[in-house]
């Protein structure tokens, strides 16, 4: 099948040393005495432990439950007895622990019962549902969970999906076994993306220099006829990268700002990824193995299919390591680790373990000034200028960094590896953006603080104001009663009433200025005074001698005279 | 086991790689230099090359920087050897040595050693030789020199007078001199026609040792030590302004081609410009940068007072280097679209 395919700029070829592991065909690596199954194993929030020590479980079990959307599950490798929940080393740069679950396999394997569902029969939701559940997870990279990719994006049409058989980095060939080996299921695995991501187009991208893959991959789509083009990249570190993959086979430039291929109208997969959901739609099986290549200095490199929570020293004794070997590289060497501990346990993500010694790797000769080649400039597939990023991020000069577009780094190698002046370039720049990272975060605690502060600033100020509000309030409460006791006692005293009828009326006075609500306040509370002024009264005139009774009267005759107030008692007048 | 970051793959590359293939490029146009004017070249390069790593051991050792690993990088080498060419063939021992050491230590070393120099140090030395000792500069030998080897040791070395024999002018000079003489009857094509000096195209000899060069420097590019940027545009701005005048008046003013292959063009072409550290890195400032050079040394060489204005075109691009590089940063992957 012939098409236009595009170029990206850079890209380097290193010995690709894939021979070694390819003679011979995927082994089953057995069950080894115990099994480290890390919760965390990929991006995305840790999946929480369902398990406790002693339980038995069996093969598929679910023993970590995903914990938010961008999160998957974690299952028993294989049937056995949770000994352990604890901290252990996991296969990480750092060498910090994570929560990891400890199986004592029983040997029996024994399956959960596994259901296959029907992924067109079903809504989309619960496919994903179910992808979560079976832990799916990109293989390729970093793990990314797969449901979580196969949403189109909103307003951006699907044109093509794009299934990633690289396999660009020296060293490893077990996405080429797979194909080679398993290329129907792979292509089931490859439907399923279709269907719910509705595609334009479906392009299965592999390096040229798997020929059998492409064969096997080719055999499988003609065999299940489906309209999958299987596209020969030229080989060329990195073709593998998902943004220069889509560039080879669309064109499209994805920008490094950019989260989501999807809002270019464009997904990538990875073929084990396709397998893997295959395995888990078609047959019920969640992800509790993968494919491993050994490779490096061994007697006998291989491809296997290992439980996730292997112990890697374990599983790397079956390809006989030479003696001299020094460590154990995870991944490939161009962007691999050497793991911090070699008990680490292979892991969702674990594609490839390279036995290191000096042969095979020299010891890098020791660095020299940069001196502005710009070989590192010409080999960027981001079209980058790694020297001036280098010259910046050794200069703590972040801001410059950013200006020069260190987050466009893809952290391929490929400046590292050309350096005449052997500079671990990638280095620096991994320094560079974790300290904008930390900066960032310390900025963001800040303003945080900031934001803290100033609520709570607003909110003493809003308790001062209601607590004036509410002084004044009892201050007018009291100015009422005060009022009320005021024109209680001018019915027994002759002089008090204009002053306590003036009394009475200040609170109205100074109420207005304030909001209505509180005028309703006071008025109600001039009505309870009011109403207790009248019950009031029969007492206050109950004990008066017949002498106080006269004058009381006198006065009132004299008050209605001079039309002071209103021939009913109790009732006030504005003067 | 020791921490070792990604990735654990690398080329075979080093600088003393880069610098020993620039030395083996600039062999043709040695080979054609020692050959057609004069074996002495061969000598000032042993001096310019002693002279220099002295230098630099010197500064190494005063700066505290691991000897062996930076004297054996060879860019003191490359430095040596490029004013060893420049300066001329019998100019005393004790001025190319001074050129090379002023090279090394003022224009390479006081701006922070290898890497750091804003100015190319061959030219730096050059220039403040012919700034300095303008007379001893300008002695450029007639055609190929007459001597023989231990007679032209001899006159390096000061053991034998400096005959005027020597102060003949180069081929530029010699007809920009006749053209400052104002005589309106003569004009390029008879002047060319003095086969003394001039030969097929351009210097008698020279021209051929310029070729050399060109050959050096397209090896270079085939080697991807250099890229096409710097010298098609040095060229291409030489040949522009060359070209405009000599079809304006082709009597006053000689050809592109002569221009081209006269005194440093190629050299400066092919190794000089395209020195990463003080020139451009990027594809458009490269540009510019080589357009720049070619441009200004056409302009010092016609028409300013020096025998030849490549050291000075370049030494005023390295100036501007760093903002041309700001300013023609190249749009990144993904970044296409966006004007």
């Amino acid at each position: 099948m012939l098409m236009n395919l595009f170029k990206f700029k850079g890209g380097v070829k290193p010995p690709t040393n894939k021979t070694q592991s390819t003679t011979l065909p995927i082994a089953v690596a057995p069950i080894p005495a115990r099994l480290v199954v890390p919760l965390h194993q990929n991006i995305g929030g840790t999946p929480r432990p369902v398990v406790q020590v002693g339980d038995k479980v069996l093969k598929g079990q679910l023993i970590g439950e995903a914990d938010g959307w961008i999160s998957a599950a974690v299952h028993a490798p294989t049937s056995g007895t949770v000994v352990e929940v604890a901290m252990h080393v996991r296969p990480h740069p750092s060498g910090l622990d994570s929560l990891c679950v400890v199986i004592e396999p029983d040997g029996k394997d024994e399956w959960i019962t596994r259901t296959p569902i029907d992924h067109r029969a079903v809504p989309p939701a619960d496919v994903f549902h179910h992808l979560q559940q079976c832990g799916i997870v990109g293989l390729g990279g970093a793990g990314f969970p797969a449901h979580g990719k196969l949403t189109p994006s909103k307003g951006v049409p699907m044109d093509e999906l794009i299934i990633n058989g690289a396999e660009c980095e020296p060293f490893i060939t077990c996405d080429d076994l797979l194909m080679r080996e398993r290329a129907g299921e792979v292509v089931r695995g490859i439907a399923v993306f279709r269907d719910l991501l509705q595609p334009k187009k479906v392009l299965i991208g592999i390096e040229d220099n798997k020929p059998e893959a492409i064969a096997a991959m080719r055999a499988a789509v003609d065999a299940q006829n489906e309209p999958f083009s299987v596209v020969a990249v030229p080989t060329l570190y990195p073709a593998g990268g998902a943004k220069q993959l889509i560039r080879v086979l669309t064109g499209k430039e994805v920008p490094g700002s950019m989260r989501s291929t999807a809002d270019m109208g464009v997904q990538v997969f990875n073929v084990g990824t396709a397998y893997s959901a295959w395995r888990a739609i078609g047959h019920g099986e969640p992800l509790v193995s993968r494919i491993v290549t050994l490779t490096g200095n061994v007697h006998q490199p291989r491809n296997y299919d290992v439980l996730i929570g292997t112990p890697m020293d374990e599983l790397l004794k079956l390809a006989q390591p030479h003696p001299d070997t020094d460590g154990i590289l995870m991944g490939g060497p161009m962007m691999g680790f050497l793991v911090p501990d070699p008990h680490a346990p292979v892991i969702k993500t674990t594609n490839c373990l390279i036995a290191h010694d000096d042969r095979l790797f020299p010891p890098k000769a020791p660095e020299m000034p940069c001196i502005r080649c710009g070989a590192c400039a010409t080999v960027c597939p981001h079209e980058l200028q790694p020297f001036e990023l280098y010259w910046y991020a050794r200069a703590k000069n972040f801001g410059k960094t950013q200006e020069y577009h260190i987050f466009d780094c893809i952290e391929c190698g490929c400046c590292s590896f050309v350096c005449p002046s052997r500079i671990p370039l990638v280095q620096y720049f991994r320094f560079a953006k974790s300290e904008i990272w930390a900066r960032e975060r310390e900025k963001n605690a800040a303003d945080g603080a900031k934001a803290r502060f100033e609520f709570k600033q607003m909110r003493e100020e809003r308790e001062k104001a209601e607590k004036a509000e509410k002084l004044a309030r009892a201050a007018a409460a009291q100015a009422a009663k005060k009022a009320a006791e005021a024109a209680a006692a001018a019915t027994t005293e002759g002089s008090a009433p204009a002053s306590a009828a003036t009394d009475a009326d200040t609170p109205p006075v100074a109420v207005d200025a304030e909001k209505v609500a509180k005028k309703a306040t006071i008025e109600a509370a001039m009505a309870r005074a009011k109403a207790q002024r009248e019950a009031a009264q029969p007492k206050n005139t109950d004990n008066l001698t017949p002498e106080q009774q006269r004058t009381a009267a006198e006065i009132e005759e004299r008050r209605i005279a001079a039309n002071l107030i209103s021939p009913e008692p109790g009732s006030e007048k504005a003067p | 086991m020791m921490f070792a970051p990604a990735p654990f793959l690398l080329k075979d590359a080093s600088v003393s790689q880069v610098m020993i293939q620039v030395c083996i490029a600039l062999i043709p146009g040695i080979a054609a230099y020692a050959w057609l004017i004069g074996p002495a070249v061969l000598v000032q390069i042993v001096i310019a090359t002693l002279a220099a790593l002295l230098a630099e051991a010197v500064m190494l050792k005063i700066r505290g920087k691991p000897l062996a690993l930076f004297l054996s990088d060879g860019s003191a080498i490359v430095t040596a050897w490029l004013i060893a060419l420049t300066f001329p063939p019998l100019a005393p021992w004790w001025l190319v040595a001074l050129g090379a050491v002023f090279a090394i230590v003022v224009a390479k070393h006081l701006y922070g050693g290898l890497g750091q120099n804003p100015f190319n140090p061959a030219m730096v030395a050059f220039a403040m030789c012919i700034v300095s000792f303008p007379a001893l500069m300008s002695q450029w030998p007639n055609i190929g020199l007459q001597q023989t080897l231990a007679e032209q040791i001899h006159i390096i070395l000061g053991l034998s007078p400096r005959v005027d024999a020597l102060s003949s002018a180069t081929p530029l000079d010699a007809l920009k001199t006749a053209l400052r003489l104002g005589d309106a009857n003569l004009d390029i094509a008879q002047l060319l026609a003095n086969q003394d000096i001039f030969g097929n195209f351009a210097g008698r000899g020279w021209e051929w040792v310029a070729a050399g060069y060109l050959i050096g420097g397209l090896w270079l590019w085939q080697r991807r030590i250099i890229t096409w940027h710097l010298p098609l545009s040095f060229i291409g701005g030489l040949i522009l302004i060359a070209g405009a005048l000599w079809l304006y008046n082709p009597a006053q003013f000689a050809s592109p081609l002569f221009h081209l292959f006269s005194g440093g063009a190629m050299l400066g072409a092919f190794f000089i410009a395209t020195d990463p550290v003080s020139g451009c890195t990027t594809p458009r400032g490269k540009l510019i940068f080589g357009f720049g050079a070619g441009l200004l040394a056409y302009i010092i060489r016609v028409f300013g007072a020096f025998p030849d204005g490549v050291a000075f075109a370049i030494l005023l691009m390295n100036l501007c280097a760093p903002v041309i590089d700001l300013l023609n940063q190249p749009r990144i992957f993904g970044m296409k679209d966006k004007a």
